[in-house]
């Protein structure tokens, strides 16, 4: 069964019982009804019209709802609660509907659910899995999503801006259970991408195609990270590379430089060099200057300063790091890198470890600990 | 969003600011107080927040591995153990301070006396998965 087509439809769908009148919040538990029941249906029964079989199944369990609501004053208050749109509005209904899931009256884990459900074409129970939480909790929280955004008019343009913060934060998941959640991200991208031409959408879609290209060299088949510099380059993706390098340039052409253009640009340089030693860091500082400027982030500011180490020295390194708060997330972590480098390894061994205990997740700390191990060792020998 | 891990104690934590032990309580304090932890729970669905709770019971003892075919070897109860973990409970949180204040909110569970037991939790944050982006 073709799984991907579903999900390619269900933002139709719900815009297609938007303009028959239905609101948003009942519209998308109806078509979320009728995606359950073709995921049950089609592998045995595939229908010849995917789209007109899940408009009809759907509008059927959207009818079913308002009957089921036996007060006829309930009923009003169902198809009332947001303004339907009439036949023939000018406006995309799933570019709404990317506005609508990531408004800023949601918090970034509601609306990254809500996006998956009503634009991906997940289920609840799938989402749930990707979030490692139980199935109830999941549908409770998108529940409490489309009541936040009840009063929310549909018809109104959004902001870009949430959108993409939205669609970075299910690309940065990774994945896990049986959902790609970055492949999930890049679609949701091209498809924002195809019906909006704002930079920094293409320079958002650029970074996710630039970061998911390294991704067979990423990891070990035991899980452990590989760092940058020690990965095979030969197992990245240079279709991948190339589509997300032809994306950032015309991103870039349209002079409307922003964050995500800006990260991308970093990712194509290092993707554009052959080894590690070919890379070209003068360039990459430059970048990291840019993305300062436009973020003031101090993950920018952490990254930077290994990026100085690598174009001008450890000890200049170290010096941008100084400026910075030690408190900073990893920032013991790049310490401790550009200690090294600098031949400081008793410090570097003491760092790493001290990394380790910091590490917000098991891969990290396995192999910031391994790295205090080796110059330990080397230490001792 | 974040997991976190809040962990009750039989021994270990700090003294409770209403420290009597559960066997010294009146039968209806001690339903209130099993209500209001389901009630929390509940709640936590609600918000979409709740992954998971569980209670242990005091026993147990230690095991060990004792060599290529040999079987384990056990060790214990040891009465004397300091840190004897009750249960827990594990939330789905945007942020830390929300974890705080929902183990503030477990912790005002009613007691003796039908108040709050002030009892310390442990929260603890999951080790969660690398992110893709790294740079």
């Amino acid at each position: 069964m073709d799984e991907a087509l579903l999900r390619t439809l269900t933002p139709t769908v719900i815009g297609v019982l938007g303009r028959r009148g239905a609101g948003f919040a009942a519209a998308e538990d109806a078509v979320q009804e009728a995606l359950v029941e073709a995921l049950r249906v089609w592998p045995d029964d595939p229908p010849r019209d995917p789209q007109g079989w899940l408009v009809t199944v759907a509008w059927r369990k959207f009818l079913d709802a308002v009957r089921a609501d036996t007060s006829r004053r309930r009923r009003e208050i169902v198809v009332d609660e947001e303004p339907a749109r009439g036949p023939g509005a000018e406006v995309d209904d799933t570019l709404q509907l990317y506005f609508l899931c990531a408004h800023p009256s949601l918090t970034p884990a509601s609306a990254v659910a809500l996006t998956l459900r009503a634009v991906g074409g997940l289920t609840t129970r799938q989402i749930a899995q990707a979030y490692l939480v139980p199935e109830a909790t999941m549908a409770q929280r998108i529940s409490r999503a489309k009541r936040t955004v009840s009063g929310v008019r549909f018809d109104q343009p959004g902001d870009v801006a949430t959108v993409l913060r939205v669609l970075y934060l299910i690309f940065n998941e990774g994945y896990s259970g049986d959902v790609d959640l970055s492949a999930e991200a890049i679609r949701l991208a091209r498809l924002l991408a195809a019906r909006t031409h704002h930079a920094e959408v293409a320079g958002l879609l650029a970074l996710m195609l630039l970061h998911h290209a390294r991704r067979p060299a990423r990891t070990r088949p035991d899980g452990s990270l590989v760092p940058l510099a020690e990965q095979d380059r030969g197992r990245w993706d240079t279709r991948l590379i190339a589509e997300g390098v032809e994306v950032l340039q015309a991103a870039l052409a349209r002079d409307r430089l922003g964050e995500f253009q800006a990260q991308a640009a970093i990712a194509a340089l290092h993707a554009d060099a052959r080894s590690a030693e070919e890379t070209d860091w003068v360039q990459i500082v430059e970048w990291y200057d840019e993305l300062v400027r436009l973020t003031e982030s101090p993950v920018a500011r952490l990254n930077r300063a290994v990026a100085v180490g690598e174009a001008d020295g450890p000890p200049a390194g170290l010096a941008a790091l100084a400026e910075l708060d030690p408190s900073l997330p990893r920032h013991a972590a790049v310490a401790a890198y550009l200690h090294e480098r600098n031949g400081n390894l008793g410090t570097a061994a003491r760092l790493y470890a001290e990394a380790a205990r910091a590490a917000p997740n098991l891969p990290e700390r396995e192999h910031l600990t391994r790295q205090a191990a080796r110059l330990n060792a080397e230490l001792r020998s | 969003m974040a997991k976190y891990l809040l962990l009750k104690h039989y021994r270990g934590a700090p003294a409770a600011v209403n420290d009597v032990p559960m066997d010294q309580w009146s039968p209806e304090e001690v339903m209130a107080h099993v209500q209001y932890m389901n009630d929390f729970a509940r709640r936590l669905e609600g918000t979409g927040e709740f992954v998971d709770e569980q209670a242990l019971s005091p026993r147990g003892g230690w095991v060990r591995y004792d060599g290529e075919g040999r079987p384990p070897v056990t060790d214990g109860p040891f009465a004397e153990t300091k840190d004897l973990i009750a249960g827990w409970m594990v939330i789905d949180v945007d942020t830390y301070e929300r974890a705080l204040a929902l183990a503030g909110e477990l912790s005002a569970a009613p007691g003796a006396g039908g108040k709050p037991i002030h009892e310390w939790l442990e929260v603890r944050p999951f080790l969660g998965a690398p992110p893709t982006i790294t740079e």
